[in-house]
């Protein structure tokens, strides 16, 4: 048996969202009956522009239902642009992981979320339009979307592609292909991390007021409300060190208060790289 | 929760009087059979009762049957074992819908430069014998075909083809590994060289196999470095296991009338009633030449895993020929070679009983299965 995570049987055994929304704003048909699993996704749009509604049918296996209906629920209250920004990662981060080999499945609930996105947008095809020149016959897998997996999910070996996006798993004649088009993707890509961080650097004074206004914005009020608080020290490179003050000082759990509230936020609204550390009297 | 063990086919359960056989040899009986002390000897006595019950199941003299690991050595001993011992130039003959165990070691020969001719079979699974005929004209072969298919439980004619090959001079293997036990062998009217079977599908233990050589049969041995097995297969003896062995074959020979009555009426009445309460349900091979406990069931627009997942979450085990149950992309080579449609492919199932089953087991399908099948196909983009 598949090593599945409990979500990804509780998904499979109890899915959410069944079904098919009949005047629904967006419907997107990925995959076929050939290709041993196929996903139709609907969703209806609120007054707010957020989906309100969004249901699916799905032909295929346990991972492939679960993934098709961990999307209707990740997407459900988001807006279109929210909603695009999902990755097949996120839907597999959702249950919990995918076996790799499964990971087409996630891969089918981000084309059909694409597929009734533009739906909705250009009210044409229902279907996915096959967009780009078809490197694997036998699944029918365009050079974009190999290129798209491949960068997506840093994959770095020909068995991966297969496994993220089936081409090269029937008659594997386009192997070579694959290995040639994966080689010059790792070939531009610099090995550093990628960031979502702009490109430019943040002046210090920059990077001061960022750091000042993120505390005072996303952290304070929270801990203030719990008589506590946190005050900026220094800045050493991407070390930070602040002062947690009031009922915080005395807490149990200020590690988990640094770690999980303090640098978070800083991860997120600073840069990605940053550690903070408490200042010892 | 009870088990519903209906994948007889992938393996069996372990008899309780073969395990009772094999005890003393684990603990107490432990020599090596090949030692010159009479704590050895005595060992060697068993391995050779043993073998005496095997050549029983195929009316065999004991002299021909060599003890291996499992059904894929022998199958890769009498495949390998023979081209390398036949003239140059041998040809391949096997079929589209043979075990890994003889697909695999055909596909290395081919890549080594042998001639393979993979014969093709129709949608009910039987070989085109007319294919067969025109590859043994083609000069010397090795012709390799399984008794009975794994997946659907075709039998293929395999007394018939024995006359054809051996009219022509050439060499046949067959993989009995399914076959053996369910129905009646006579090697003494059979003219096979080599045949190959496996304990674990007998209710014997893993790792124990056998390959049956007939007197005077070239066979370059595959395991070397050893005298054992008359130096046909060197290591030292599994003796636990081919004592074990042994006794399930003897077993095997007593139970075949119930394999044939019993077990056979209640895989009829599974097969029966699935396709009477599930629509657009179709059995897979052809249901006159068959094994009797084996079925193969596709049921349309719906997917193998899943419903083997919720069989399995009701204790009921079986198996499926679709893509995702095997890790790969595609349906199995023996669904594809038969042409069953895209839409039954990947929702095809086998159950495979044994005479451990019950009509309280086919019941409990019964009950359940259908549920199961109209909950998938309302999941189904297919089904509107």
């Amino acid at each position: 048996m598949w090593d599945y995570t409990e979500k990804v049987m509780d998904h499979f055994r109890n899915p959410r969202n069944v079904g098919v929304i009949p005047d629904a704003d967006g419907v997107g048909l990925v995959g076929s009956m050939a290709c041993g699993d196929a996903l139709k996704l609907t969703f209806k749009l609120g007054p707010d522009r957020r989906i309100a509604d969004a249901r699916f049918q799905t032909f295929g296996c346990a991972s492939a239902i679960a993934s098709s209906s961990a999307l209707t629920e990740m997407i459900k209250g988001k807006t279109l642009a929210e909603a695009e920004k999902i990755t097949n990662q996120d839907i597999a981060d959702f249950l919990g992981g995918l076996p790799e080999q499964k990971m087409h499945c996630s891969v089918l609930g981000r084309e059909a979320l694409e597929a009734a996105i533009a739906n909705f947008r250009t009210g044409n095809t229902v279907q996915k339009a096959i967009d780009g020149k078809i490197v694997c016959a036998c699944f029918g897998v365009t050079d974009k979307e190999i290129e798209r997996v491949i960068r997506d999910n840093h994959l770095t070996t020909v068995e991966q592609i297969t496994h993220y996006c089936k081409a090269g798993g029937g008659c594997g004649q386009c192997k070579p292909e694959l290995g040639r088009m994966l080689e010059k993707i790792l070939q531009e890509q610099p090995a550093q991390p990628t960031t979502t961080e702009p490109a430019r650097r943040l002046t210090i004074v920059e990077r001061l007021r960022l750091i000042e206004e993120t505390l005072n914005r996303e952290i304070r009020p929270a801990l203030q409300k719990d008589g506590g608080d946190v005050e900026l020290v220094d800045i050493q490179g991407t070390r930070i060190v602040v002062s947690l003050r009031g009922r915080c000082a005395q807490c149990q759990v200020s590690r988990f208060t640094l770690k999980d509230v303090v640098e978070a936020k800083l991860r997120e609204f600073v840069a990605p790289d940053i550690e903070v550390v408490e200042e010892r009297a | 929760m009870r088990t519903v063990y209906l994948d007889n086919n992938a393996t069996t359960q372990v008899a309780p009087e073969v395990i009772d056989a094999m005890l003393p040899f684990l603990r107490d009986l432990w020599g090596n059979p090949s030692s010159m002390h009479a704590f050895g000897g005595q060992v060697k006595q068993s391995v050779e009762r043993a073998r005496a019950q095997v050549a029983a199941l195929l009316q065999a003299d004991p002299s021909e049957i060599v003890f291996t690991s499992c059904g894929t050595e022998s199958d890769n001993m009498a495949i390998r074992g023979s081209i390398e011992a036949s003239a140059p130039g041998t040809c391949l003959v096997t079929s589209r819908v043979e075990h890994p165990a003889v697909m695999g070691p055909c596909h290395r020969l081919r890549d080594l430069g042998h001639p393979l001719v993979e014969i093709a079979v129709d949608s009910g699974g039987r070989l085109n014998m007319e294919e067969l005929e025109a590859a043994l004209q083609r000069g010397p072969s090795l012709v390799s075909l399984m008794w009975a298919n794994n997946e659907t439980g075709v039998v293929f004619p395999i007394d018939t083809i024995a006359g054809m090959v051996k009219g022509k001079g050439g060499i046949l293997h067959t993989d009995a590994v399914q076959y053996a036990g369910k129905f009646p062998i006579d090697l003494r009217q059979v003219p096979v060289d080599l045949l190959s079977i496996s304990g674990h599908k007998l209710h014997a233990p893993k790792g124990i196999g056998a390959l049956y050589i007939r007197r005077g049969t070239k066979l370059q041995p595959f395991m070397i470095g050893g005298h054992q097995e008359n130096s046909r297969r060197g290591g030292t003896e599994n003796v636990p296991s081919i004592v074990g062995f042994g006794k399930a074959c003897e077993m095997a020979m007593n139970a075949m009338s119930d394999e044939a009555t019993r077990v056979a009426a209640l895989r009829d009445r599974l097969e029966r009633e699935l396709l009477k309460t599930c629509p657009d349900t179709q059995v897979n091979g052809d249901p006159a030449h068959r094994l009797p406990n084996t079925t193969n069931i596709s049921f349309q627009y719906v997917e193998g895993e899943a419903i083997l997942y919720h069989l399995s979450d009701l204790g009921v085990a079986a198996s499926s020929g679709s893509a995702c149950t095997s890790g790969s992309l595609e349906p199995s080579h023996v669904i594809r070679a038969m042409g069953v449609p895209f839409t039954a492919a990947h929702g095809s199932i086998r159950f495979s009983l044994s005479r451990y089953n019950t009509d309280a087991d086919v019941d409990h399908v019964l009950t359940h299965l259908p549920g199961i099948i109209r909950k998938l196909r309302t999941l189904s983009p297919f089904v509107t």
